[in-house]
């Protein structure tokens, strides 16, 4: 780089820029917080919806699944699996209730979590409230 | 090795590798999940083996950092460590703290780990990549929390320099971040916001400028360039690592509930994130280039200049190739975003950990670098490493472009596990990159004990 391009300018550049930039990102963070609501439909979470996104921690559902397209890349994605089944809450727990402890020979299987009827339906809730979210119209279609 | 306090980080690089080491064997049996399903179910599922991996992945780069910085901090300060002795003690607690962790993912259900760690207290598990349970971040942030400290005290004792202020930052930027670990609200949507805010804010902000020192203390040492000219480098490359980096974390707000302003901004923004990592790639090479001296170190410099073209081509190009949003609306979750981890995590940061290592190590042994035939085997690790990992992301990408157009694209859209049938012969592919991986692992390892007829600093000047 040439001479007349000096260290301090370089400096000056780097914390300018560096705390411009910060307080923009600081600026829209904190516009988004305001206009959230109107998209993450908080008025739904209910303590199901609660207790369900508590299940699908404890249990690192992300560890294999993507949800909004953030997780692991091994197992369908969930953000719309309440649409894909159908709208149906029950479909998704007969889903997660009769998984076979041992897997099935020679292809990928969801673990037997041994859930309660009552935090299966809490699960169910927790995706169905997850696929309301209005988040930019993703995924592209229904396989996910 | 100025100050015999620099030792310190000899046993942090030993971790460092050895986890690393662990961290490979958890991704061939990653590999190996993806086509035989089955493997190793129900001891350990793909969900279990898949968080040991990335765990590792970060704890042995984050050792990897702090030998780094407790080899490069007194060096550059011009006085011995604060404390080798805290140094040494949070060493033995972060890496009891780490073994813990990963015989806990193992020994036990998921589900039993969150309630014995007391997960319903304050529940911070389940989370991508923060899968730790609460003790284990609490652990981190102590141990990280006495690392800066003495790092600290160091600093304000002796001689304050470019490079020392620009690591201090990025350590306590990532240590700030972290602390967003611990904030974990029931709404999905503010999750995932700050979750980002370590995640991304780490290894697209911060980590850079930790990047950023550790080279730029390689360069100064390999290459007798005069410093000013270092730090001039070293300040426009952070500066751009922050200015397109911050607003860059919009690449991550495109489909998680957030405002659709962020698809603009993040499209933008996050295009320009491959100019810091381009300027490294030149940073490393001009330097090197212009040389004032021959350092016998060979490997060193080209662990320096690997870094800079596998950072530039992981991040920088693999990261561009999905970022705007209307290809991403299609790529997202994908073998793509799998693609560009790989080759991002190990150009950037598992390199530059190597090449602090490289360039360390030997002075910590007592000599101005290896023998001529023990470079020769560290040499080959490399190649073999990086050109694995050149395969493992093509053979990745490949399975990605195939995976977006079955299930994304097309007219008759088919399901995810149909789909993932058919990219069998790429996931059989990387496996086979990852096996070349591990051997590579293996030559790295070996060529820290090659002997061979010393080498000596006899061409000081060129």
């Amino acid at each position: 780089m040439s001479e007349t391009f000096t260290k301090t300018m370089a400096r000056n550049i780097f914390y300018g820029g560096s705390l411009f930039f910060i307080l923009v990102f600081l600026g829209l963070i904190f516009h988004t917080t305001r206009v959230l609501p109107e998209r993450d439909h908080r008025e739904n979470i209910t303590p199901q919806v609660v207790l369900g996104k508590k299940l699908w921690e404890d249990n690192n559902c992300i560890g294999c699944h993507t949800l909004m397209g953030e997780g692991a890349y091994f197992a369908p994605e969930l953000a719309n699996v309440y649409q894909r089944l159908g709208e149906s809450k029950d479909a998704i727990i007969s889903f997660i209730k009769y998984r076979p402890a041992e897997g099935v020979p020679g292809r990928r299987s969801m673990p037997q979590f041994n859930l309660s009827d009552e935090e299966l339906d809490a699960l169910a809730e927790f995706l169905k409230w997850t696929s309301e979210i209005n988040d930019g119209d993703w995924p592209p279609n229904i396989q996910g | 090795m100025k100050f015999s306090s620099q030792a310190v980080a000899k046993p942090y690089f030993i971790a460092a590798i050895g986890l690393f080491t662990l961290q490979i064997v958890f991704g061939l049996t990653l590999g190996l999940q993806y086509v035989l399903g089955d493997f190793l179910f129900p001891e350990i599922p793909f969900n279990v083996a898949r968080m040991v991996h990335t765990n590792l992945l970060i704890i042995w780069v984050l050792f990897g950092f702090m030998g780094a910085s407790y080899y490069l901090v007194p060096e550059e300060s011009d006085v011995e460590l604060y404390s080798p002795k805290l140094a040494l003690w949070l060493f033995w607690i972060f890496l009891s703290a780490s073994v813990l962790t990963v015989i806990g993912y193992l020994a036990v259900p998921y589900a039993t780990l969150a309630e014995i760690t007391g997960n319903d207290i304050l529940p911070t598990m389940g989370r991508e990549f923060l899968e730790q349970p609460t003790l284990t971040k609490i652990g981190i942030v102590v141990v990280v929390l006495g690392f800066l400290f003495n790092l600290g005290m160091t600093i304000l004792k002796g001689r304050k320099t470019v490079i020392t202020m620009v690591l201090m930052i990025g350590l306590v930027g990532l240590a700030v971040m972290f602390l967003f670990s611990f904030y974990n609200p029931e709404n999905l949507v503010l999750d995932k916001i700050f979750w980002w805010w370590v995640v991304h804010l780490w290894v697209e902000g911060v980590w850079e400028l930790i990047l950023g020192a550790i080279m730029a203390f390689v360069l100064i040492k390999i290459t007798g360039i005069d410093r000013e000219v270092i730090e001039k480098w070293l300040y426009m490359i952070i500066a751009m690592a922050l200015i397109t980096g911050i607003l860059g974390t919009g690449h991550h707000y495109f489909w998680i509930g957030t405002p659709d302003y962020w698809q603009v901004l993040g499209s933008i923004f996050s295009a320009l994130e491959p100019i810091p990592f381009f300027m490294m790639t030149l940073f490393a090479f001009s330097m090197i280039n212009k040389r004032r001296r021959d350092h016998p170190n060979k490997v060193a410099a080209l662990w320096a200049m690997g870094t800079g073209v596998m950072a530039f081509l992981g991040a920088g190009v693999w990261g561009f190739m999905h970022t705007l949003a209307p290809v991403n609306y299609y790529t997202h979750g994908t073998q793509i975003t799998a693609a560009h981890g790989h080759m991002a995590f190990y150009g950037a940061y598992a390199m530059i950990v190597m090449t602090m290592i490289s360039y360390a190590m030997p002075n910590m042994r007592g000599r101005v670098a290896n023998s001529a035939k023990a470079q020769s085997w560290e040499v080959w690790g490399f190649w073999l490493m990086t050109i694995s990992m050149v395969l493992i992301t093509l053979f990745l990408t490949a399975a990605g472009v195939l995976q977006v157009w079955l299930q994304r694209y097309t007219d008759m859209p088919q399901s995810f596990m149909v789909v993932q049938d058919q990219l069998a012969i790429f996931y059989w592919l990387r496996f086979a990159a990852g096996v070349g991986f591990l051997a590579g692992v293996g030559t790295y390892i070996a060529s820290f004990f090659i002997k061979g007829e010393a080498v000596g600093l006899a061409n000081a000047a060129r």
